[in-house]
């Protein structure tokens, strides 16, 4: 008869967000190890709750299989030292070993029986393993001990169950030794009880007042919140996260339900739903009529003598608490929203975005003059656009945000709309942050995606200026996302924006910003330098009262000094506006130079975007070579376009014939040290076929010029593919390297020609195979 | 059921003949400036080294930015905590702990007590642990945390730390809506005296040193003096030539990093630390810590014996 196994470790509270996982982990980790040592099972199944993993696995088999062994050794004469080595590594001795007669002599023969192991004793082995080596997201340890676990592990049940009752495995662990007992609910049930079964277990779990399944857990806690819920007509807003959250932190849900009190219901629910939530793992309750939250439910661990009255109106009083403060931040930041938000504008001016690229409201400017610029190519109202820019950002400041980040955007909505901004306007507000993943909806209200695209262009240019680039895992601005919202923008809704316009419109954003604060610096320095003259001159006319010799001094001096203040202005204006445009020269150039490195790291992100959608990077690279490849629309309908024509048989028939050709023509160019650029001409075509090619290259050429002209990929690249059957023909019909010079000349121009023509499309020669 | 306290001190008094009842040792509140309980030397070093320690002390603490001019009914820029640190952590401290709960009136068969993860990490001390924040009814009363790092070390025994807001978890078990309304002493007395009676007045005056007077630039001062007094400390032989001693000075060094702490916490609230100093200077703080923590385990409190090889 084949045993049940049940192992319970039983811990302090176990974090709820990684329970599920652990559950998982104990499975997979114990049964790959049972198998491994030679054990079969019919099923496993694991649970978690706050304080336990468990794991109750059916049908093991009672011992591990006998394992028979023969390993062949050295000759029976070979030198002692290789003896001893076989004899270490098979832990017989010498007289154990078997001596067999082969072909080439008489040879050692170890034959290592294995008898088959109870399972006992391998549960115990690879349970202490498992511990040891669980793979939690943070484990600590605890008292004077060395084993590591989540929180401390106080106790074990390990028992290996047959018809005739239930054994204990003989297991223990830094002082913790494996028994049949477990305790119930921390306040219901705490003394210790025995089992005998996995059935017995979650029984009398469940009479202690532990749920033992989080599934059942979690589906008690739907069905009574929407009980309760129901029984006031009203409806509970689903959050599956939350949800397992909440049933990871009970072994005894009991859900208790109260109403949000009348003061609080103008919030807006997003307010209400994010409090509740982050603060106290509220669920939110709403009204399906008007769409407000009106209630929250929330989920005890412990049934009391007054029926949750007393944990209900605790509940409630913290509750109160929160939401008066959110109220609090609410009407304060309605205040400065229908007032103008100049508030918010000038904590904007006080807050360093970076200390390399000046304030928060530096950027908000930068982004205004740039979403302005982007809008034709989106779509967008210029000026709409730059206000929608304007006000983007302000929330940051208002005191919701600051309370609750996971808002920003979102407040900026509701505030643009209560100030009478126009809806565009707020909407960009929430979503010019989009998109934050590779999954995440990207915006198509064209001010929004302007207003996007000016903000992530901003960051990349601006960390690009400072060299602040992402670099192997870190990536602390975010910029990688930034870049990728950049081209998932673009793509989504075929912006045709040229990149390298938009760069230098931010680089001359940047530099205005860099100009403003040299001259400020210059001005400050000039002036500083001009009030020492100044004193000096004081102290001159002081000592001029004294002395004559000092009068005459003053004289020079003043009229120096008189000089400058006449001129002061112009003299010194002029100075600083020359260094100021000398060295925003020099600013401007050395960040105009950094595109090439950031339109290839925009393409590698690329790469990664479209290597997700199926496009293989050899692809992409044969398109990035090309002309306009800042213009990610048209690479990416390029890369499309060669993708769909590599896949047919024309495609990579004319891919081989192009290869050939193209190396035919560099080993000829090596070895003559020329290039073959000059036209080919018919008239020493010797074959039909090569006459043929001629043909086959005027009339793809009309095609294909045309076709690039109009952008119209597919075309140009059925064009070529009609190059192939003559190629081919060519090829074989025609050898290149004939000795007559002029024959061979003519051929390697030819060979230029079919090259030039397909590179005109894309560069075939990144292509792999 | 647990019969009820009726003002903040019994709150105190209860914890303090509980926990001694459950044999740590009554410290008294350290004399310095500190954010939390945490900072007093009774945890902050005696968490380190291989020592058994158990202690429990009120501690006053200090937040400037958290300053509302007593107005706020739980915000304040001085409060007290309750703090209790024992090394090695004993196998029932969870249940010691509910058991100082039923201490101060709070019924854990009426109450939803709850051990919600919260991983503590102190950036200007270099130390971390996991545990959790305990919820009784949905609101925070404590910290529970097994300290894994102080100072940068490794903590070997794990210390056990539980740290009670005393002023929250007082008007919980009270039933206040507002700090300042807390009877202080019994209401019952002649002379009965509210939170506000005592802190409403300091709590303004604060509010307004710690926001507005402070002098920024003999903070910043300070800080460089104390920043370099620490260093200077520690930098002495471990030989004192008058006794001739193994005399090291962990703690007055520590005194100097506990200063540089809260002179940086006041320059926070002044308004003059930008986000990326920010940084900057809690790893000044940090490496200080780190410093007074590396001195002290080269004590004989620290663990240290004399002749053993460091």
């Amino acid at each position: 008869m084949m045993p049940d196994l049940l192992i319970e470790l039983f811990s302090e509270e176990i974090p709820a967000r990684m329970q599920a996982k652990a559950a998982e982990d104990l499975r997979t980790l114990m049964t790959d190890g049972l198998v491994e040592a030679g054990l079969t099972y019919s099923g496993a199944a694991a649970f978690s709750t706050p304080r336990r993993l468990v794991l109750a696995v059916e049908g093991l088999s009672d011992q591990s299989r006998a394992v028979r062994e023969e390993r062949k050794g050295p000759r029976t004469d070979a030198p002692e030292a290789a003896v001893q080595g076989f004899l270490r590594s098979t832990g017989l001795a010498l007289e154990q070993l078997e001596r067999r007669a082969e072909k080439k002599g008489e040879v050692f023969f170890a034959v290592i029986e294995k008898p088959g192991r109870a399972a006992a004793e391998i549960v115990a082995e690879v349970l202490g393993r498992v511990i040891r080596e669980f793979p939690w997201p943070k484990s600590m340890r605890w008292g004077s001990g060395s084993l590591r676990w989540v929180r401390p592990l106080h106790s074990i049940l390990c028992l290996l169950v047959r018809e005739d009752g239930a054994e204990v495995v003989p297991f223990e662990i830094e002082g913790i030794t494996a028994g049949n007992t477990t305790r119930g609910h921390r306040f219901h049930a705490p003394e210790a009880f025995s089992v005998v079964s996995f059935e017995d277990y979650e029984a009398k779990l469940k009479r202690a007042h532990v749920v033992l399944r989080a599934e059942e857990r979690r589906e008690r806690i739907r069905h009574d919140a929407a009980t309760l819920a129901f029984a006031r007509g009203l409806e509970i807003v689903e959050d599956e996260g939350l949800l397992a959250e909440v049933a990871g932190l009970v072994e005894w849900p009991v859900t208790l339900m109260g109403a949000i009190e009348e003061q609080f219901l103008e919030l807006p629910a997003e307010v209400l739903q994010t409090s509740m939530k982050e603060h106290q793992k509220f669920f939110s309750v709403r009204n399906p009529g008007t769409g407000r939250i009106e209630g929250f439910v929330t989920v005890a661990n412990i049934e009391t003598p007054d029926d949750g009255a007393t944990i209900l109106a605790g509940n409630a009083k913290v509750l109160r608490a929160r939401l008066s403060d959110a109220r609090f931040f609410w009407e304060n930041d309605l205040r400065v929203a229908t007032s103008g938000m100049e508030e918010w504008k000038e904590g904007l001016r006080h807050v360093t975005f970076h200390n390399k690229l000046g304030s928060q409201w530096e950027r908000v400017e930068r982004i205004r003059a740039l979403s302005q610029e982007i809008a034709p190519f989106v779509g967008a109202d210029p000026e709409l656009a730059a206000q929608a820019a304007e006000v983007a950002k302000l929330d940051l400041r208002s005191s919701m945000v600051g309370e609750f980040p996971e808002l920003q955007g979102l407040m900026g909505r509701y505030y643009a709309g209560a100030a009478g901004l126009p809806p565009e306007v707020a909407v960009a507000a929430e979503e010019h942050y989009s998109p934050l993943g590779p999954n995440d909806e990207v915006p198509n209200a064209p001010v929004s995606v302007a207003v996007a695209l000016a903000d992530k262009i901003d960051t990349l240019t601006g960390f690009w200026a400072i060299d602040e680039k992402p670099t192997g895992s870190k990536d602390p601005f975010a910029l990688r996302r930034a870049a990728l919202g950049v081209i998932r923008l673009l793509l989504t809704g075929e912006h045709r924006l040229r990149i390298v316009d938009a760069y230098m419109s931010s680089v001359g954003e940047f530099s205005e910003r860099y100009a403003a604060r040299f001259r400020a610096d210059a001005r400050t320095e000039i002036m500083q330098a001009y009030e020492h003259y100044r004193t000096l001159k004081g102290t001159l006319a002081h000592l001029a009262q004294s002395s004559s010799i000092y009068s005459f001094l003053l004289q020079d001096y003043s009229s120096l000094v008189e000089e400058d203040v006449r001129e002061e202005n112009e003299q010194i204006s002029k100075l600083i506006e020359s260094a100021v445009k000398f060295a925003v020269g020099r600013y401007h150039s050395s960040l105009s130079k950094k595109f090439p490195d950031l339109l290839s790291f925009l393409h590698d992100r690329l790469k990664v975007h479209l290597r997700d959608q199926g496009i293989r990077h050899d692809v992409i690279d044969a398109c990035l070579a090309m002309p306009g490849n800042d213009d990610l629309v048209l690479l990416v309908r390029r890369a499309e376009a060669l993708a769909a024509f590599l896949k047919t048989e024309d495609g990579e028939n004319l891919l081989q014939g192009f290869k050939r050709a193209a190396n035919l023509l560099a080993q000829a160019e090596a070895k003559d040290g020329v290039e073959y650029s000059f036209g080919a001409d018919p008239k020493w075509a010797e074959y039909d076929e090569e006459r043929a090619i001629f043909a086959a290259l005027d009339a793809a050429e009309a095609r294909i010029r045309p076709a690039m002209e109009r952008e119209d990929f597919g075309e140009a690249m059925s064009a070529l593919a009609a190059l192939r059957a003559p190629l081919d023909a060519f090829l074989t019909a025609a050898q290149v390297n004939t000795p007559n010079q002029v024959v061979r000349r003519n051929r390697l121009n030819l060979l230029s020609r079919i090259r030039r023509l397909c590179l005109e499309v894309a560069d075939l020669t990144k292509i792999e195979g | 059921m647990a019969d009820l306290p009726r003002s903040f001190q019994e709150i105190i008094l209860r914890l303090q003949s509980y926990w001694a009842s459950k044999g740590c040792a009554i410290l008294q509140p350290y004399d310095m400036e500190v954010g939390a309980g945490t900072f007093h030397p009774a945890t902050t070093l005696r968490a380190l080294g291989t020592k058994s320690w158990a202690a429990a002390y009120v501690q006053p603490s200090r937040r400037p930015t958290d300053g509302r001019y007593g107005e706020n009914p739980n915000r304040l820029q001085h409060y007290y905590q309750y703090q209790v640190l024992i090394k090695p952590s004993p196998p029932d401290l969870q249940d010691l702990y509910l058991g100082s709960l039923d201490a101060i009136g709070i019924d854990t068969r009426m109450h939803d007590i709850r051990f919600v993860e919260d991983d503590w990490e102190s950036p200007t001390l270099g130390a971390w642990g996991l545990g959790w924040e305990v919820w009784c009814d949905g609101m925070e009363v404590s910290q529970f945390t097994y300290f894994q790092q102080v100072g940068g070390h490794d903590c070997r025994p794990v210390s056990g730390e539980l740290t009670y807001g005393l002023e929250r978890l007082a008007m919980y078990v009270l039933g206040l809506a507002h700090v300042m309304e807390m009877p202080f002493n019994d209401p019952q007395t002649p002379i009965p005296l509210t939170y506000g009676d005592i802190f409403r007045q300091t709590e303004e005056e604060y509010s307004r040193h710690n926001f507005d007077a402070a002098d920024t630039e003999r903070l910043l001062r300070h800080f460089e003096d104390a920043e370099t007094e620490c260093r200077k400390l520690l930098a002495v032989e471990d030989v004192d030539p008058k006794t001739g001693k193994r005399i090291i000075l962990a703690h007055p060094a520590y005194d100097q990093c506990i200063k540089a702490s809260h002179l940086f916490n006041l320059l926070d609230a002044r308004g003059v630390i930008s986000v990326t100093e920010r940084q900057a200077y809690i790893g000044r703080v940090r490496a200080l810590a780190k410093l007074c923590a590396d001195a002290f385990v080269r004590t004989e409190a620290g663990g240290h014996v004399e002749g053993a090889a460091a």
